[in-house]
């Protein structure tokens, strides 16, 4: 690390480090593009995260960089402008593909416009909204005046951007996404099969996809807002309605990262509880998902399937938390209660029942010849694509990304266990069906290892009773179901966060559908949407 | 003693007759009348009853109890989800074509009772019977084509247009395997007469007389004909997890209630066709040698609409078996199964058939 701290500094003569958990170097605004090309061509070339952070006095922007080929590996950029009225920052899109959407968002909610990047419309809300509410000084009164009437399409479709011209003069450019002439149907807000409020603008070609323009926001809650006025033990609620298929996982992200700034000492038991419950969450999902892809396809008997074994996890969770999807179990510390007496003889139950159900699966859907013929060779995703948008999870796993968090920066209790991350090479749509099969019995496997090793002892380590963060910056990253799911806090030392973003590996899985979907039949696109298994309310955080 | 109904229908003929004396027409008249009503009676039941099968049936697949409030063993679920559906409103849209919009459902159930009238459910139970049956049922069953069509078109909305579009290039593809196939089976049988077709099956139905051509045109029947019923894994007309509801999304209320009639009798009708082509029509299974007569007289003693209607609901089942096992095809991979695979096995499965026929008939000489 101390090398490319040297490299960023050779180029960057004000390039500073700064004290933080991660290794963090600070970088002039004006030199960020050339630090960004280094370091791309360097091997940093996954960008994990793009977050904007209002200082009241300047606007940060922070870049999470990682390499693909050595996941361990984080580097934390910073850059910043002063410019409180119109600040504009160079892109990195054209170097990190997922900055894209990205830099939308920081758009929207900072008001940062960024160079070059050829697409500027906000991301989550409405064109006609007015300020940018992450700002600091943002006046959240309820405005009576904001008109509720349905903005038109062509103010969807009309994209902003701003270049250079030659001059060194800021020039600004308006370009329609889609000619006149093309026939667009709009697939959401509300469709059977968006797995969510997602709004997708197609342009057709009889039944062949031409361009996707998807759109969010529809279920936009502000909970990253929220978060900033609210205690830390509060907004763990909030983070199981993020990605609600697998909320134990992404409240266990947030759990971590307070108790690493914290330095708080889990107890054994609760990590080994914790790790179980990640699993019994992952599988849940990823039936939900073989499910919801099944359904996509026209196979509602799959679906309930899916279903129906997945009524079992659930009912695992209803005894031990009271929850069901929304579990809430995890705290800062620890856990909120001890095992139920039943948990670990009715795990030690499913985990033969859910073996034998799989391979039922495999014979009636993975062995059906339609199944089949329709998922060969269609949806391929290239390992540099995937890189490229940060498609990690389980679709990068499929195009061959090493790319499992337990695997490369263990967390938990997944150091102690011994487990294979389920590696294909094709990208193709059978792929990514596959591995989410294959994943389920990776992580039998793991609860099977913990269940029996399972230590007695406290479930809950001591915690003040008021949460506070210590002043810095913290990033934690876990592997929830879709990816990498992460956590970025900025504390200043209060019991709410100054700054708190989550990474979203959904995101990044909506904005793979352009480039994987091009050329593909109306039906392929509903079958790749199911196969790269997004979870709305995690991109509409 | 004799369960046929052509007996109780002979009777009701004789007695109008003999009421009305000399105005035979007055007879006919009433007559038809009757029989329209009892078409359109049994239209419903079927459809009634089609309903709650398919939904017990699916449940049964998928580990479900399916419904089981509505009356015993949720018997009545059907009459009931008949009178919410005639109790909706039917919605109209703004932009569209009003008169081929709430034309269409007609004319799918038009062309689904046409055929459905010329199916012949038992000895003597026969509602139109002529020389040309089996061309007449093939031609009015393509009027349900353009019923979708213009559903498709005059509802103002991409989705229905896709959906229309897709269910044209699927039925008329799959007309074609299917009309070979039981063309195939005419060539055995010799008419076009479904009474003649019906009963040259009284010893052994055509599936067994035709031996590995009409197994051929059978497996090809059953899948044509299934693709004729816009039913999964064909369902790609009405794809709901692609397409909402396909060509029928905008209709509501009755309106809607025609296609999900139209759908559910096809099924019955398109079962019915090939039991009469392949498996015999009401005639019961017959084997034809020496030691089995007594078999055979045993099953003669089971009327011959019990042995209709029993073949029917069991290409029925197998129907459904696979509506609920398999994933749906994509547009490309239809079209190829029918222009690529099925029609050509059909056009040389005829040959084979034609050949048959004519060793059967140089033996016979």
């Amino acid at each position: 690390m101390e090398k490319t701290l040297k490299l960023i500094q050779s180029l960057s003569s004000t390039a500073e480090k700064v004290e933080a958990m991660d290794f963090t170097v600070a970088v002039a605004k004006d030199d960020l593009r050339k630090v960004a090309e280094k370091l791309k061509a360097e091997g940093w070339d996954y960008l994990i995260n793009l977050t904007a952070v209002d200082n009241q006095e300047n606007i940060e922007v922070v870049y999470h960089l990682s390499k693909s080929s050595d996941m361990e590996k984080l580097l934390v950029l910073k850059t910043k402008t002063e410019d409180m009225q119109n600040p504009i920052v160079e892109t990195v899109c054209d170097l990190w593909e997922s900055a894209g959407l990205y830099e939308r968002e920081a758009y929207d909610f900072f008001g940062i416009r960024f160079l070059n990047n050829p697409d500027m419309r906000r991301l989550f809300l409405r064109p006609d909204w007015v300020g940018y509410p992450f700002r600091k000084d943002y006046d959240n009164t309820p405005n009576e005046k904001f008109s509720t009437s349905v903005h038109d399409v062509a103010s969807m479709e009309n994209v902003p951007s701003i270049t250079l011209n030659h001059h060194g003069e800021i020039e600004e450019k308006n370009v329609n996404l889609f000619d006149n002439d093309e026939y667009i149907v709009n697939f959401g807000p509300q469709h059977p099969s968006t797995h969510g409020v997602l709004h997708l603008r197609i342009s057709l070609d009889g039944e062949n996809v031409k361009k996707i323009d998807p759109h969010f926001g529809y279920i936009h809650r502000g909970i990253e807002k929220m978060m900033e006025s609210m205690t830390y033990p509060q907004m763990l609620f909030l983070t199981e309605r993020l990605d609600y298929l697998c909320g134990s996982i992404n409240r266990h992200a947030l759990c971590m990262c307070v108790e690493k700034a914290m330095n708080i000492e889990v107890p054994k038991r609760a990590v080994y509880i914790r790790t179980i419950f990640d699993e019994l969450n992952r599988i849940a999902s990823h039936l939900l998902g073989w499910a919801c892809m099944c359904n996509d396809m026209g196979s509602i008997t799959s679906f309930i399937y899916g279903f129906r074994d997945r009524e079992k996890i659930m009912d695992i969770f209803q005894e031990t938390c009271g929850g069901r999807l929304m579990v809430n179990y995890y705290v800062i510390g620890g856990v909120a209660q001890d095992l139920h007496p039943n948990t670990v003889n009715r795990i030690k139950e499913f985990i033969p029942y859910l073996r034998e159900m799989i391979k039922e699966y495999h014979t009636l859907f993975t062995g059906n010849p339609i199944a089949r013929d329709r998922m060969t060779n269609c949806g391929f995703l290239s390992k540099e694509k995937a890189v490229a948008l940060g498609m990690s999870g389980p679709n990068g796993r499929a195009s061959g990304w090493h790319c499992d968090v337990r695997k490369v920066a263990p967390y938990a209790a997944y150091g102690e266990v011994n487990f294979d991350e389920v590696l294909h090479k094709g990208g193709d749509t059978i792929d990514r069906y596959m591995i989410r099969l294959e994943e389920i019995e990776q992580s039998l496997r793991i609860i099977e290892q913990l269940i029996d090793k399972l230590p007695d002892g406290d479930f809950k380590a001591k915690v003040p009773a008021i949460v506070k963060v210590p002043a810095g910056e913290y990033y934690q990253r876990v592997e929830n179901a879709r990816g990498d799911f992460g956590v970025y806090i900025k504390s200043t030392g209060e019991k709410s966060p100054y700054r708190i973003k989550f990474r979203s590996p959904s995101m990044v899985a909506v904005s793979g559908l352009d480039p994987i979907c091009k050329g593909t039949k109306v039906a392929d696109l509903i079958m790749i949407g199911g196969s790269l298994d997004y979870v709305i309310p995690c991109i509409d955080r | 003693m004799d369960f046929e109904l052509v007996n109780l229908i002979s009777w009701i003929d004789e007695s109008l007759r003999d009421l009305c004396g000399d105005a035979s027409w007055a007879v006919s008249l009433i007559e038809y009348v009757l029989i329209a009503i009892a078409f359109l009676g049994l239209y419903c039941v079927l459809a009634l009853i089609l309903i709650l099968l398919e939904r017990k049936i699916c449940a049964d697949f998928q580990c479900r109890i399916g419904p089981n409030r509505v009356g015993p063993w949720g018997l009545c679920q059907p009459i009931a989800d008949m009178f919410k559906i005639l109790l909706k409103e039917i919605i109209t849209l703004k932009n569209n074509d009003k008169f081929l919009f709430f034309t269409a459902p007609f004319l799918i159930l038009a062309g689904s009772l046409g055929t459905f009238g010329a199916l012949q459910f038992g000895k003597g139970l026969v509602g139109v019977d002529f020389n040309v049956g089996i061309f007449y049922m093939l031609a009015i069953s393509s009027l349900g084509v353009i019923g979708i069509l213009l559903a498709g078109w005059s509802s103002d909305n991409k989705y229905t247009l896709i959906g229309a579009m897709r269910s044209g290039a699927q039925l008329i593809s799959y007309e074609i395997s299917a009309g070979i196939s039981i063309l195939t089976m005419v060539l055995l049988g010799g008419s076009l007469n479904l009474t003649d077709l019906i009963e040259g099956q009284k010893d052994s139905w055509y599936l067994f007389q035709g031996h590995i051509p009409a197994i051929i045109a059978f497996i090809i029947y059953l899948i044509a004909g299934h693709a004729e019923t816009n039913r999964g894994p064909f369902d790609l007309p009405e794809a709901e997890s692609e397409l909402c509801a396909g060509y029928h999304t905008e209709y509501s209320g009755i309106t809607f209630g025609f296609f999900y009639l139209a759908e559910y009798l096809n099924m019955f009708i398109i079962a019915g066709i090939g039991t009469m082509v392949f498996l015999g029509g009401w005639q019961p299974f017959h084997i034809n040698y020496e030691w089995a007569s007594g078999f055979n007289e045993l099953m003669d003693y089971i009327p011959s609409y019990c042995w209709f209607v029993g073949k029917v609901f069991m290409l029925v089942l197998l129907s459904l078996w696979v509506r609920w096992s398999f994933p749906r095809l994509r547009i490309d991979q239809l079209l190829h199964l029918e222009w690529k695979i099925l029609m050509p096995i059909s056009l040389v499965n005829m040959l084979l058939m034609a050949g048959w026929v004519a060793y059967i008939a140089a033996q016979n000489n």
